[in-house]
Protein backbone atom coordinates (compact mmCIF):
# COMPACT_ATOMS: atom_id res chain seq x y z
CA UNK A 1 0.00 0.00 0.00
CA UNK A 2 1.53 3.79 -0.63
CA UNK A 3 0.87 6.23 1.57
CA UNK A 4 1.93 10.40 0.96
CA UNK A 5 1.73 12.41 3.99
CA UNK A 6 1.04 16.00 3.50
CA UNK A 7 3.65 18.73 4.56
CA UNK A 8 3.04 22.34 5.20
CA UNK A 9 5.14 24.46 6.52
CA UNK A 10 4.44 24.38 10.51
CA UNK A 11 3.77 20.09 10.05
CA UNK A 12 5.91 19.03 13.42
CA UNK A 13 4.44 15.57 13.37
CA UNK A 14 4.88 14.83 9.85
CA UNK A 15 8.50 12.55 10.16
CA UNK A 16 6.56 10.75 13.51
CA UNK A 17 3.70 9.35 10.76
CA UNK A 18 6.14 8.83 8.69
CA UNK A 19 8.53 6.88 10.49
CA UNK A 20 5.13 4.60 11.92
CA UNK A 21 4.02 3.91 8.44
CA UNK A 22 7.49 2.88 7.25
CA UNK A 23 9.16 1.01 9.98
CA UNK A 24 6.60 -0.66 11.78
CA UNK A 25 3.80 -0.94 9.44
CA UNK A 26 6.27 -1.54 6.73
CA UNK A 27 4.49 -0.05 4.34
CA UNK A 28 5.42 2.48 1.17
CA UNK A 29 5.45 5.97 2.20
CA UNK A 30 6.58 9.29 0.85
CA UNK A 31 6.05 13.02 2.01
CA UNK A 32 4.33 15.06 -0.14
CA UNK A 33 5.28 19.33 -0.49
CA UNK A 34 2.12 21.44 0.08
CA UNK A 35 2.62 23.03 -3.46
CA UNK A 36 2.42 19.63 -5.22
CA UNK A 37 -0.85 18.26 -6.80
CA UNK A 38 0.45 14.90 -8.48
CA UNK A 39 -0.78 12.24 -5.86
CA UNK A 40 -3.18 10.16 -7.87
CA UNK A 41 -0.63 7.45 -7.48
CA UNK A 42 -0.78 6.90 -3.83
CA UNK A 43 -4.14 5.05 -1.80
CA UNK A 44 -4.17 6.95 1.21
CA UNK A 45 -2.90 10.22 2.30
CA UNK A 46 -2.78 11.29 5.67
CA UNK A 47 -2.39 15.25 6.67
CA UNK A 48 -0.51 15.02 10.25
CA UNK A 49 -0.30 17.01 13.20
CA UNK A 50 1.21 20.83 13.74
CA UNK A 51 0.56 24.11 13.50
CA UNK A 52 0.25 24.42 9.90
CA UNK A 53 0.93 28.15 8.65
CA UNK A 54 1.29 29.25 12.51
CA UNK A 55 -2.60 28.55 12.98
CA UNK A 56 -2.77 32.04 11.44
CA UNK A 57 -6.34 32.97 10.77
CA UNK A 58 -7.86 29.85 12.75
CA UNK A 59 -6.15 26.23 12.74
CA UNK A 60 -5.99 24.54 9.42
CA UNK A 61 -7.29 27.72 7.16
CA UNK A 62 -4.27 28.71 4.99
CA UNK A 63 -3.23 24.87 4.81
CA UNK A 64 -6.64 24.40 3.00
CA UNK A 65 -6.01 27.00 0.49
CA UNK A 66 -2.77 25.03 -1.17
CA UNK A 67 -2.39 23.10 -4.14
CA UNK A 68 -1.56 20.08 -2.08
CA UNK A 69 -5.19 20.48 -0.42
CA UNK A 70 -7.20 21.18 -3.86
CA UNK A 71 -5.46 18.18 -5.18
CA UNK A 72 -6.98 16.19 -1.69
CA UNK A 73 -9.91 16.84 -2.14
CA UNK A 74 -9.93 15.37 -5.79
CA UNK A 75 -8.39 12.42 -4.60
CA UNK A 76 -11.27 11.97 -1.77
CA UNK A 77 -14.15 12.53 -4.53
CA UNK A 78 -12.85 9.35 -6.24
CA UNK A 79 -13.59 7.78 -2.98
CA UNK A 80 -9.38 7.20 -1.79
CA UNK A 81 -8.74 7.28 1.99
CA UNK A 82 -7.78 10.38 3.74
CA UNK A 83 -7.37 11.01 6.90
CA UNK A 84 -6.68 14.25 9.12
CA UNK A 85 -4.80 14.19 12.45
CA UNK A 86 -5.19 16.92 14.75
CA UNK A 87 -4.13 20.00 13.01
CA UNK A 88 -4.76 17.38 9.36
CA UNK A 89 -8.34 17.41 11.10
CA UNK A 90 -8.58 20.88 11.05
CA UNK A 91 -7.40 21.61 7.65
CA UNK A 92 -10.27 18.93 6.48
CA UNK A 93 -13.12 20.63 8.04
CA UNK A 94 -11.58 23.88 7.01
CA UNK A 95 -11.37 22.23 3.21
CA UNK A 96 -15.20 21.30 3.93
CA UNK A 97 -14.17 17.57 3.40
CA UNK A 98 -15.34 17.16 6.66
CA UNK A 99 -18.42 18.54 8.88
CA UNK A 100 -18.06 21.00 11.87
CA UNK A 101 -15.09 22.89 12.95
CA UNK A 102 -12.86 22.96 15.63
CA UNK A 103 -13.08 25.12 18.14
CA UNK A 104 -10.34 26.43 21.08
CA UNK A 105 -10.75 24.14 23.85
CA UNK A 106 -13.62 25.36 26.42
CA UNK A 107 -10.89 25.96 29.79
CA UNK A 108 -8.43 27.80 27.25
CA UNK A 109 -5.45 25.68 27.81
CA UNK A 110 -3.76 23.80 25.74
CA UNK A 111 -3.95 19.62 26.36
CA UNK A 112 -1.56 16.90 26.43
CA UNK A 113 -2.34 13.36 27.85
CA UNK A 114 -3.26 9.80 27.71
CA UNK A 115 -6.59 9.77 26.61
CA UNK A 116 -9.47 6.82 26.20
CA UNK A 117 -11.39 6.88 23.24
CA UNK A 118 -14.45 4.69 22.71
CA UNK A 119 -14.95 2.88 19.35
CA UNK A 120 -18.61 4.35 17.95
CA UNK A 121 -18.59 3.33 14.61
CA UNK A 122 -16.36 -0.07 13.82
CA UNK A 123 -17.84 -0.81 9.74
CA UNK A 124 -15.37 2.16 8.66
CA UNK A 125 -12.28 1.95 6.23
CA UNK A 126 -10.47 3.36 9.68
CA UNK A 127 -11.21 1.05 12.27
CA UNK A 128 -12.65 -2.57 10.89
CA UNK A 129 -9.83 -3.65 13.46
CA UNK A 130 -11.94 -2.19 15.85
CA UNK A 131 -14.95 -3.68 18.16
CA UNK A 132 -17.91 -1.47 17.87
CA UNK A 133 -17.34 -0.06 21.80
CA UNK A 134 -14.16 -0.94 21.72
CA UNK A 135 -11.95 1.46 24.64
CA UNK A 136 -8.40 2.65 22.93
CA UNK A 137 -5.85 4.22 24.83
CA UNK A 138 -4.58 7.33 22.58
CA UNK A 139 -2.39 10.62 23.44
CA UNK A 140 -4.19 13.96 22.84
CA UNK A 141 -2.48 17.52 22.32
CA UNK A 142 -3.64 20.12 21.45
CA UNK A 143 -5.42 23.34 21.56
CA UNK A 144 -8.37 23.67 19.27
CA UNK A 145 -9.67 20.18 19.91
CA UNK A 146 -13.37 21.40 20.53
CA UNK A 147 -15.85 20.20 18.06
CA UNK A 148 -19.04 22.37 17.01
CA UNK A 149 -20.93 21.13 14.50
CA UNK A 150 -24.96 22.44 14.05
CA UNK A 151 -27.36 19.95 15.98
CA UNK A 152 -29.23 19.16 12.23
CA UNK A 153 -26.14 18.31 10.67
CA UNK A 154 -25.26 16.27 14.36
CA UNK A 155 -28.29 14.21 13.90
CA UNK A 156 -27.86 13.43 10.42
CA UNK A 157 -24.32 12.77 11.11
CA UNK A 158 -25.15 10.14 13.84
CA UNK A 159 -27.95 8.46 12.21
CA UNK A 160 -25.23 7.28 9.30
CA UNK A 161 -22.32 6.46 11.39
CA UNK A 162 -20.22 9.28 11.14
CA UNK A 163 -19.03 9.68 14.64
CA UNK A 164 -16.39 7.42 14.77
CA UNK A 165 -14.35 8.19 18.08
CA UNK A 166 -15.59 9.67 21.76
CA UNK A 167 -13.72 10.36 24.57
CA UNK A 168 -14.54 8.09 27.39
CA UNK A 169 -13.34 7.39 30.75
CA UNK A 170 -11.38 4.11 31.46
CA UNK A 171 -14.34 2.07 31.16
CA UNK A 172 -16.11 3.67 28.31
CA UNK A 173 -18.44 5.92 29.89
CA UNK A 174 -18.73 8.86 27.75
CA UNK A 175 -18.88 11.51 30.35
CA UNK A 176 -18.13 15.44 31.31
CA UNK A 177 -15.43 14.37 33.03
CA UNK A 178 -14.05 12.13 30.30
CA UNK A 179 -14.26 15.39 27.67
CA UNK A 180 -10.99 16.74 27.11
CA UNK A 181 -11.58 19.96 25.00
CA UNK A 182 -15.86 20.83 25.54
CA UNK A 183 -16.41 18.84 22.40
CA UNK A 184 -20.40 18.22 21.43
CA UNK A 185 -21.34 14.81 22.51
CA UNK A 186 -17.23 14.15 23.08
CA UNK A 187 -16.85 13.73 19.51
CA UNK A 188 -12.95 12.88 19.15
CA UNK A 189 -13.22 11.77 15.19
CA UNK A 190 -15.71 11.91 12.61
CA UNK A 191 -16.10 10.49 8.98
CA UNK A 192 -17.54 12.06 5.72
CA UNK A 193 -20.53 10.39 4.14
CA UNK A 194 -18.99 7.99 2.22
CA UNK A 195 -16.31 7.18 5.44
CA UNK A 196 -13.75 7.59 3.00
CA UNK A 197 -12.57 10.92 4.69
CA UNK A 198 -11.86 10.81 8.67
CA UNK A 199 -10.39 13.05 10.97
CA UNK A 200 -9.29 12.99 14.54
CA UNK A 201 -7.92 14.59 17.16
CA UNK A 202 -6.09 11.57 19.16
CA UNK A 203 -2.43 10.61 17.27
CA UNK A 204 -2.35 7.32 16.46
CA UNK A 205 1.88 7.48 15.20
CA UNK A 206 2.46 8.45 18.81
CA UNK A 207 0.60 5.43 20.19
CA UNK A 208 2.30 2.54 17.57
CA UNK A 209 5.18 0.89 19.71
CA UNK A 210 5.21 -0.52 22.62
CA UNK A 211 8.01 1.79 23.95
CA UNK A 212 5.20 4.53 24.29
CA UNK A 213 2.86 3.02 25.99
CA UNK A 214 0.27 1.77 23.88
CA UNK A 215 0.04 0.58 21.04
CA UNK A 216 -3.80 1.54 20.23
CA UNK A 217 -3.75 3.45 17.34
CA UNK A 218 -2.20 0.42 15.20
CA UNK A 219 -6.15 -0.03 15.18
CA UNK A 220 -6.61 2.32 12.98
CA UNK A 221 -3.37 2.16 10.88
CA UNK A 222 -3.96 -1.41 10.44
CA UNK A 223 -7.61 -1.31 9.72
CA UNK A 224 -6.58 1.15 6.66
CA UNK A 225 -4.48 -1.38 5.25
CA UNK A 226 -6.75 -4.22 5.87
CA UNK A 227 -9.54 -2.51 4.10
CA UNK A 228 -7.24 -1.83 1.38
CA UNK A 229 -5.68 -5.56 0.83
CA UNK B 1 -10.18 50.93 -0.64
CA UNK B 2 -9.92 49.81 2.98
CA UNK B 3 -11.77 47.13 4.43
CA UNK B 4 -12.36 46.65 8.56
CA UNK B 5 -13.50 43.22 8.97
CA UNK B 6 -14.93 42.88 12.28
CA UNK B 7 -15.02 39.19 13.54
CA UNK B 8 -16.32 37.87 16.98
CA UNK B 9 -17.21 33.98 18.21
CA UNK B 10 -20.76 33.76 16.75
CA UNK B 11 -24.50 33.93 19.07
CA UNK B 12 -24.65 30.88 21.22
CA UNK B 13 -21.30 29.63 20.39
CA UNK B 14 -18.53 29.40 24.04
CA UNK B 15 -16.02 31.85 23.89
CA UNK B 16 -13.33 31.06 26.51
CA UNK B 17 -11.25 33.84 26.19
CA UNK B 18 -14.23 36.09 26.28
CA UNK B 19 -14.79 34.59 29.77
CA UNK B 20 -11.37 34.79 31.08
CA UNK B 21 -10.97 38.25 29.95
CA UNK B 22 -15.14 39.00 31.88
CA UNK B 23 -13.81 37.20 34.67
CA UNK B 24 -10.50 39.07 34.89
CA UNK B 25 -11.63 42.83 34.11
CA UNK B 26 -14.19 41.66 37.37
CA UNK B 27 -11.55 40.71 39.81
CA UNK B 28 -10.29 44.27 39.04
CA UNK B 29 -13.21 45.86 40.24
CA UNK B 30 -15.76 46.47 37.09
CA UNK B 31 -18.44 44.78 38.82
CA UNK B 32 -20.93 45.63 36.24
CA UNK B 33 -19.45 43.30 33.59
CA UNK B 34 -22.05 41.24 32.19
CA UNK B 35 -20.06 39.54 29.02
CA UNK B 36 -17.13 39.96 26.60
CA UNK B 37 -16.21 38.80 23.38
CA UNK B 38 -13.02 38.42 21.89
CA UNK B 39 -13.11 38.78 18.00
CA UNK B 40 -10.47 39.87 15.39
CA UNK B 41 -9.94 43.10 13.54
CA UNK B 42 -8.58 42.67 10.01
CA UNK B 43 -7.62 45.63 7.40
CA UNK B 44 -7.40 44.57 4.43
CA UNK B 45 -5.85 47.13 1.82
CA UNK B 46 -7.52 46.82 -1.74
CA UNK B 47 -6.01 48.65 -4.97
CA UNK B 48 -9.94 49.27 -5.86
CA UNK B 49 -11.64 52.06 -6.45
CA UNK B 50 -15.61 51.29 -7.08
CA UNK B 51 -16.74 50.80 -3.48
CA UNK B 52 -19.78 48.32 -4.75
CA UNK B 53 -17.28 45.88 -6.24
CA UNK B 54 -14.84 46.45 -2.79
CA UNK B 55 -17.98 45.27 -0.80
CA UNK B 56 -18.88 42.46 -3.08
CA UNK B 57 -15.11 41.12 -2.67
CA UNK B 58 -15.42 41.87 1.31
CA UNK B 59 -18.33 39.09 1.21
CA UNK B 60 -16.23 36.67 -1.14
CA UNK B 61 -13.55 37.12 1.10
CA UNK B 62 -14.97 36.96 4.33
CA UNK B 63 -17.07 33.73 2.84
CA UNK B 64 -13.72 31.81 1.69
CA UNK B 65 -11.32 32.75 4.08
CA UNK B 66 -11.39 35.10 6.60
CA UNK B 67 -14.25 34.11 8.45
CA UNK B 68 -15.78 30.52 9.66
CA UNK B 69 -19.37 31.25 9.60
CA UNK B 70 -20.84 27.79 11.20
CA UNK B 71 -18.59 29.43 14.82
CA UNK B 72 -18.06 33.27 14.01
CA UNK B 73 -20.48 36.53 13.06
CA UNK B 74 -18.61 39.43 11.22
CA UNK B 75 -19.20 42.57 9.98
CA UNK B 76 -17.31 45.07 7.57
CA UNK B 77 -17.15 48.27 6.42
CA UNK B 78 -15.76 49.74 3.57
CA UNK B 79 -13.87 52.85 3.48
CA UNK B 80 -11.99 54.99 1.44
CA UNK B 81 -8.04 54.62 2.63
Amino acid sequence: MKFGVAVYPGSNCDYDTYRVIRDVLKEDVQLIDYRRTDIDHYDCIILPGGFSFGDYLRPGTLASHTPLTGAIKDFAKKGKLVIGICNGFQILTEAHLLPGALMPNIHGKFVCRHQYLRVENADTPFTNQCEEGQILKIPIAHHDGNYFVDEDTLRKMEDNGQIILRYCDEFGNITEEANPNGSIRNIAGVSNEKKNVFGLMPHPERASESILGTEDGLYILRSILEYHS
Amino acid sequence: MLIKFFIKPRKGVLDPQGRAVSENLRSLGFDNVKDVKVGKYIEVYLEEKNKEKAVEQAKEMAKKALVNELIEDYEFEVVED
